[in-house]
C-alpha cells in the first residue's frame, strides 16, 4: 500500500484567512513543483511542420499558459509535453529527466482535454478512482484509501455529494472540475489543461478560472494551459508564451505582454490596437509627408510599422497639427466608458482612438491624434 | 390587418409538414406495405404450422432429421457469430482510431458481403475447396473434408454475415474518437486496461446490437449454405435447408412448424433489439458530452 500525498481540504483554504495561498503552502511538496525544460521541439505533420524548434523553461510551481490563435501549435506543444505525441526532434525534460522516451503512462502527467473526455459509463466517483485502480498491484493503493483520496478530491473541486452521478447528469461546469480531479488524483507531476474552459459560457468560464487560480496556489502543481482567450491568458497565468504559427513569439508576465510586446504579431493579437506605415529618418518618424512628434526608439532608418493602442493617444493641441496623425472620422461607436472612433487617411489607411464618451465628433471631422506610448518596429515583420 | 395577427392565417401550416391527405396516404401505404409483405405471411406461418393441430406440430420438430438441423444451425451460429464479434470490433477499431493506407478499401471490403448475392459467396468455397477446385485435391489428399461438411457451412455462414458488427460499430467508434482512450493512457492505463475498461463499455450496446444481427442473419442464411452444404439429411442440413426439403417432400406442417421455429427466433431477436434500442438510446443520451 502506498503513501499518498495529502490533499488540501476546502476548509483549509477557507480558514486561510485573506491571503489566497493557505499557510500550508510553504510545505508544498517538491514532487509537485517540477520544472519543465523543453529543448528546440520540432514536429511535423507530414509535409506541415506544426512546431518550429521550440524552446521553453517551466519553473516548479509556475502557473503557464500557452496562448495564441488556432493553428499556432499550442496544443501540439502541450500533447507533446504529455507525451500524447512525439516530437520529430528536439527534447522535454521533466526536472533533470529526459521524458522524452518515455510514455504517456510513465511520465505521470495530469492531461485534461477540452472535451473533458470523462468515462461516460463510470460514475464520477469510478472517473476519479480510474487512474488509480489501473496501477499495477504493487503500488495500487488498497479501496479504502482510494475512496478516502476520491472524496478529499471531490471535496477540494466542491463536488461532494455528487459521486455518484454520471458525466451526463452533470453541467459543463461540473464535468470541467470533475475532469480535473480526475487528473489530479494520480499525483501527477505536471497538470496540463488544453482549453479547459472552451466549452464553457462566459459566466462559468469567470468564476472557474479564479477557481482554477485557488486550486493551483493550494496544491502547488506546475501547471500548464492552452488557451485562446487573452484575457484569460493574461489574467490566470504566472507567464504567458504568445505563439504564432509554431513558434513562440513572446514569453512574458501580462505586464510585458501587453506593455512590452516583443513582435509586432504579440501587439497585434493582444488587446486592440492600430498599425500605421511609416519612415524612420535619422531619428525622426514621418508619415504621410511629415514629421510626426514621436520618438523613434532607436530604429534604423527606413521603412517601419507604428503601432499604438487606441487609448494610449491624445488629440493634438492648436498648433500641433503639422506634427500629428491627421485622420478624417469615418464611423464611431460606443464602448464602455469610451467613445471609439474609426479615423481614415485618404482612405488608405485605418486607425481607431478611443476619445471620451461624452465628446461628439462628426462624420468627416478631421482629428490630430498623438500617440502617448507606441512601439516601432521594422516593416517587413508586419502580419 | 390587426385582425389577422394572432390566429395563423387559415392556409398556413409549419414548413416540414405535409398536407393532411398526402400524410394519410404516406401512412396508409407504409402500414398496407408491411401488412401485406410482413405481417401476413408472419401469421400464415404460424396458422400453417398449427393447422393439423399441436400433436403434429410438436411431431414434426421431433423428426431426427429436423432435430440435428436444429442443432447444427446453432453450433454454426455459435460459432461464426464470435468468429465476426472478434473481427468485427477489430476491424472498427482499426478503422475508427487509426489512419492507414488502404482504410477506404478495408470499409468498402467489409460490406462487400451485402452486396454480394450469397449463392456467390457459396460458390467461392466450391471454387476453392471442391474436390475439382483449386484446394481439393491437396485436401483429399490429406483426407480433410471442407466441401459439403460442416466446417464449409461455417465458412459460408460467416462470409455472409461478416459485415454485421462492424458496421454496427464503425459509425460509433468514429464518432467517439481516441479522447477517452488517450485519456485513459494519460491516466496510467495499460492497452489491454484501455480497452477492457473503456472501449469496450463506451460499444457495448452497439456491439450487442450488431452480434443480435449478426446472430439472426447466421440462423436464417439460405443461399450460401445451401450452395455449400450438399444437404445431406440428418448432417449437412440446417434449418433453413431443412424447412425447403420437408416442403418439397409435401410435408406441410412439419415444414412449417420448423419455420415457425425459426420465426420465432427472428420475433425475438426483434424483442431484444427494440430493448436494447431502447436502453441504448438511454445511454447515449446520458453520456453523451
Amino acid at each position: 500500500m502506498t503513501a499518498l500525498a495529502k490533499i488540501p481540504r476546502a476548509s483549509d483554504y477557507t480558514n486561510a484567512g485573506p491571503s489566497i495561498i493557505p499557510a500550508f503552502a510553504g510545505s508544498r511538496e517538491r514532487e509537485h513543483s517540477m520544472n519543465v525544460t523543453i529543448e528546440n521541439l520540432v514536429k511535423d505533420f507530414g509535409e506541415t511542420p506544426a512546431l518550429h524548434g521550440v524552446s521553453l523553461e517551466i519553473a516548479g510551481g509556475e502557473l503557464i499558459a500557452l496562448l495564441g490563435p488556432s493553428g499556432s501549435g499550442k496544443t501540439t506543444l502541450l500533447r507533446l509535453i504529455a507525451g500524447l505525441d512525439f516530437p520529430t526532434s528536439g527534447r522535454v525534460l521533466f526536472g533533470n529527466e529526459d521524458a522524452s522516451s518515455k510514455s504517456v503512462q510513465d511520465r505521470n502527467v495530469g492531461f485534461v482535454f477540452q472535451s473533458y473526455a470523462l468515462f461516460r459509463h463510470m460514475t464520477v466517483f469510478d472517473n476519479l478512482a480510474f487512474g488509480l485502480r489501473v496501477r499495477p498491484r504493487a503500488t495500487r493503493p488498497s479501496e479504502t484509501v482510494i475512496r478516502e483520496r476520491v472524496m478529499s478530491l471531490l471535496d477540494l473541486v466542491q463536488l461532494s455529494g455528487l459521486e455518484k452521478r454520471f458525466p451526463g447528469q452533470l453541467s459543463g461546469g461540473q464535468r470541467q472540475r470533475v475532469a480535473f480531479a480526475r487528473a489530479l488524483a494520480i499525483e501527477p507531476r505536471i497538470l496540463l489543461l488544453d482549453e479547459p474552459f472552451g466549452a464553457l459560457d462566459a459566466k462559468v468560464r469567470k468564476e472557474l478560472r479564479r477557481w482554477l487560480r485557488e486550486i493551483h496556489d493550494r496544491t502547488g502543481h506546475t501547471t500548464v494551459f492552452v488557451t485562446h482567450d487573452q484575457e484569460e491568458a493574461l489574467e490566470l497565468a504566472d507567464r504567458v508564451v504568445v505563439m504564432s504559427q509554431g513558434r513562440i513569439e513572446q514569453v512574458g508576465s501580462a505586464d510585458d505582454i501587453y506593455d512590452r510586446p516583443a513582435t509586432p504579431f504579440v501587439f497585434d493579437f493582444i488587446g486592440d490596437s492600430s498599425a500605421l506605415p511609416v519612415m524612420i529618418d535619422n531619428g525622426s518618424v514621418r508619415f504621410d509627408n511629415r514629421v510626426i512628434a514621436i520618438d523613434a526608439q532607436g530604429q534604423p532608418n527606413g521603412a517601419a510599422t507604428l503601432f499604438f493602442r487606441p487609448n494610449h493617444i491624445r488629440l493634438s493641441r492648436e498648433g500641433e497639427e503639422g506634427r500629428s496623425i491627421v485622420g478624417t472620422v469615418s464611423g464611431s461607436r460606443r464602448l464602455g466608458d469610451a467613445r471609439r472612433l474609426e479615423l481614415e487617411i485618404d482612405g488608405q489607411h485605418r486607425f481607431e482612438i478611443d476619445v471620451p464618451a461624452d465628446t461628439d465628433f462628426p462624420r468627416k471631422a478631421r482629428v490630430a491624434i498623438q500617440p502617448t506610448s507606441w512601439r516601432l518596429y521594422p516593416a517587413q515583420k508586419v502580419v | 390587418m390587426s385582425d389577422h395577427a394572432i390566429a395563423a392565417p387559415l392556409n398556413w401550416r409549419a414548413p416540414t409538414n405535409e398536407a393532411r391527405p398526402v400524410k394519410a396516404v404516406l401512412i396508409a401505404v407504409a402500414m398496407l406495405f408491411l401488412g401485406v409483405f410482413l405481417l401476413i405471411p408472419l401469421l400464415v406461418v404460424f396458422v400453417e404450422a398449427l393447422s393439423a393441430g399441436l400433436p403434429a406440430f410438436l411431431n414434426g420438430l421431433s423428426d431426427p432429421d429436423t432435430v440435428s438441423a436444429i442443432w447444427l444451425t446453432l453450433l454454426v451460429a455459435a460459432i461464426s457469430v464470435p468468429a465476426n464479434l472478434v473481427f468485427g470490433i477489430a476491424a472498427a477499431w482499426a478503422i475508427a482510431k487509426y489512419e492507414f493506407r488502404g482504410k477506404t478499401m478495408l470499409i468498402t471490403l467489409i460490406d462487400l458481403p451485402f452486396s454480394v448475392s450469397p449463392v456467390i459467396a457459396g460458390l467461392i468455397y466450391v471454387v476453392l475447396f471442391g474436390s475439382h477446385g483449386y484446394l481439393g485435391p491437396w485436401l483429399k489428399a490429406h483426407d480433410i473434408q471442407i466441401i459439403f461438411a460442416f466446417p464449409a457451412i461455417v465458412l459460408a455462414t460467416t462470409f455472409v454475415t461478416f459485415p454485421f458488427v462492424a458496421r454496427e460499430l464503425i459509425p460509433l467508434m468514429q464518432e467517439q474518437g481516441t479522447q477517452d482512450e488517450e485519456a485513459a493512457v494519460s491516466l496510467g492505463a495499460s492497452g489491454l486496461q484501455v480497452f477492457l475498461r473503456v472501449t469496450l463499455p463506451n460499444v457495448k450496446w452497439a456491439l450487442m446490437y450488431g452480434v443480435l444481427l449478426c446472430n439472426a442473419r447466421a440462423m436464417g442464411e439460405f443461399g450460401a449454405v445451401s450452395v455449400v452444404s450438399g444437404k445431406v439429411r440428418g448432417q449437412t442440413n440446417t434449418m433453413p435447408l431443412q424447412i425447403e426439403i420437408l416442403y418439397n417432400d409435401y410435408q406441410w406442417v412439419a415444414a412449417f412448424a420448423v419455420a415457425s421455429l425459426l420465426a420465432l427466433l427472428a420475433l425475438l431477436t426483434l424483442i431484444v433489439k427494440s430493448a436494447l434500442e431502447w436502453r441504448y438510446g438511454h445511454e447515449l443520451s446520458n453520456g453523451h458530452r
